[in-house]
């Protein structure tokens, strides 16, 4: 076990350098001058003594492998600099919207689950006509845009009926649409693997001992195929997650919400190295995690794992 | 050669667990019509636009701008006056190859290394697989980024960059179709029988590695189509006036609040082309689940 954890934890070490460094060196592809970014864009026409000046203090004077290693440096030590458009601590900048971006997200991951789960339940209790709806369902939630869906549920919840706000204000209210948003779409595909692992499920044998004991078509489901149904469903988390954090950069945008999302957009397109690199290295590091917890938990409830 | 592949297969040689969802020869259900009549309507929509609408999608008349839908203009009109029906329906080209085209970059780029990690010696195989795991901790959309970033937004970047997003992805899935197919005896066979290695990875192999893989590609087109739309409503794929269904719905962000036909349609056909491409994929799925592999 502790051999397990080890090697789970270096690898995901290898993944955090390797980001960061495909980071830096995919930010440095960018056409344009670094310098010029950090001073506001092409259009701030800095003189070019400022951009010298800028060019010394951010070390962008020194050969490439110099600044690699002086970056990769930093983030060892846990520094993952200052903003270049801000002008202030990433580490902290990123500390204020993981929150926001993470309740939202794993508020999403819950909605979506619930969705989900309720979706297979019911199919797999009726007949054709309910199997063929709710994959319909299915395959349709699935299939929307969340900028899309975002601008129907303001149509709907704002322009029309005036429930909700049409920005995501501050507060339970305010998360509600951003939070159907992201679950939606998530839970169509979450839908189509646990209704085919529960149909699998229900023809076992020991879905056949507990109805031969009396329990009901719903009991049957809900105490004891929804436990082996839902497992390739949890090894779908980590990728689930990592959907999220895609779709959180276009709901976080529609929504005008302050978020990791929607500050990568931003940073992507000012060139602001420092923060996409921190956007970037917290959700591989969140990635990481849920891949690791979801091994985890595949070998608690599957032991035939435990011997790999 | 004696043995066919899918006889091989069928005897037993890949381990499989009974199927009961695996329904080959099985009957066309409703829902596959139904997502039949839509993709081939789009198709007809995307090759002869013409067909549905004798509007041009460009012309503008500012006198009959923002006119809601009526039996003159279907979907109501835009900022301009452009006809939003005509729009939509000329939309179906652009969006559509964009959906495949991605796909398909995303699957060479796939093949590649599916293939290096599945045939090739055990440190390009590690190498490929650490590359994998770390395109794969990266969420798609910041891939997609960043490429746009570098090259500048646009149609064809857009294109490029979610086919590159989605490339892990399927690279994972062929590195391990390989690798299963790899210890078939037919591959053995092959092996003893002196085949060449390319021979053995051409005719054996990658056929039948692959095929599982093309309906991936069907399920993926969906998605591409979905994700190419979101960038160019970002503002980095296709840009206003283009007819390309992300850009309408991008253009018409602006007038949601007294103009709804604008976000309300092309959006549907978005919908409709990523549902129907899925239900074939499914359908695929089902129907080779057990036959193919």
């Amino acid at each position: 076990m502790l051999r397990w954890v080890l090697t789970r934890a270096l690898g995901g070490a290898f993944v955090l350098w390797a980001v960061a460094t495909l980071i830096f060196f995919g930010l440095r592809a960018i056409p344009g001058d670094p310098a010029e970014a950090i001073l506001g864009g092409p259009g701030s026409q800095a003189s070019p003594e400022a951009l010298e000046r800028v060019r010394q203090e951010y070390g962008l004077d020194q050969p490439l492998p110099v600044q690699y290693l002086t970056a990769m440096g930093k983030l060892l030590r846990g520094d993952l600099g200052t903003s270049y458009a801000l002008k202030l601590d990433v580490a902290s900048l990123i500390g204020e919207l993981f929150w926001s971006t993470l309740v939202l997200t794993l508020l999403s991951l819950v909605v979506a689950w619930l969705i989900a789960l309720g979706l297979a339940v019911w199919a797999t209790r009726g007949g054709r006509i309910a199997r063929a709806v709710g994959s319909g369902m299915e395959i349709v939630a699935a299939a929307v845009p969340h900028f899309w869906l975002a601008s129907i549920f303001i149509l709907i919840f704002s322009s029309a009926l005036h429930w909700l706000p049409p920005i995501s204000t501050p507060g339970p209210l305010g998360l509600v649409l951003p939070v159907l948003t992201l679950a939606i779409p998530l839970a169509g595909f979450l839908g189509q693997v646990m209704r085919e692992s529960l149909t699998d499920a229900l023809e076992s044998p020991f879905v056949l001992s507990a109805r031969a004991r009396g329990e009901s078509e719903t009991g049957v489901r809900l105490r004891h195929a929804i436990r082996h149904a839902s497992l390739p469903a949890i090894s779908l988390s980590g990728w689930a997650f990592g959907s999220l954090i895609s779709g959180a950069v276009v709901v976080e945008t529609v929504f005008a919400r302050p978020g990791l999302g929607r500050s990568l957009l931003s940073a992507v397109t000012i060139r602001d190295v420092p923060m996409v690199t921190g956007v970037a290295l917290v959700s591989a590091l969140a990635f990481v995690l849920v891949t690791i917890a979801t091994d985890a938990v595949d070998r608690v409830a599957d032991p035939r794992l435990r011997s790999t | 050669m004696s043995l066919t592949d899918a006889e091989a297969l069928q005897a037993g040689t890949l381990p499989r667990r009974h199927d009961v969802r695996a329904r080959p020869g099985a009957r066309v259900t409703p829902g596959e019509v139904v997502a039949g009549a839509v993709l081939l309507f789009l198709a007809l929509a995307a090759i002869v636009p013409e067909l549905f609408t004798s509007l041009d999608p460009l012309a503008i008349s500012p006198s009959e701008a923002f006119q809601s839908p009526s039996p003159s203009h279907w979907f109501g009109t835009d900022e301009s006056g452009r006809d939003v029906f005509a729009r939509t329906i000329h939309g179906a080209r652009p969006s559509l190859t964009i959906g495949v085209a991605a796909t398909a970059i995303g699957m060479v780029l796939a093949l590649i290394l599916g293939v290096l990690g599945g045939v090739g010696p055990k440190p390009v195989d590690y190498t490929v697989t650490r590359v994998g795991e770390v395109l794969f901790a990266l969420p798609g959309l910041l891939l997609a980024l960043v490429f746009i970033a570098i090259v500048g937004p646009g149609i064809v970047t857009s294109t490029i960059a979610v086919g590159i997003s989605a490339a892990p992805g399927y690279a994972r899935i062929i590195r391990s179709q390989i690798r299963a197919v790899r210890g078939a005896p037919y591959v053995e066979a092959a092996v003893v029988l002196g085949r060449s290695p390319a021979a053995i990875l051409g005719r054996h192999i990658l056929p039948n590695a692959v095929a599982p893989v093309f309906v991936l590609a069907t399920l993926g087109v969906g998605q591409a189509i979905v994700w190419a739309s979101s960038l160019s409503y970002l503002g980095l794929g296709a840009v206003p006036p283009a007819a390309e269904w992300g850009a309408m719905l991008s253009a018409g962000r602006s007038y949601i609040s007294n103009a709804w036909w604008l976000t309300v349609f092309p959006g549907i056909f978005i919908v409709l082309a990523a549902a129907a491409a899925t239900s074939l994929g499914r359908a695929m799925q089902a129907r080779t689940r057990q036959v193919g592999r």
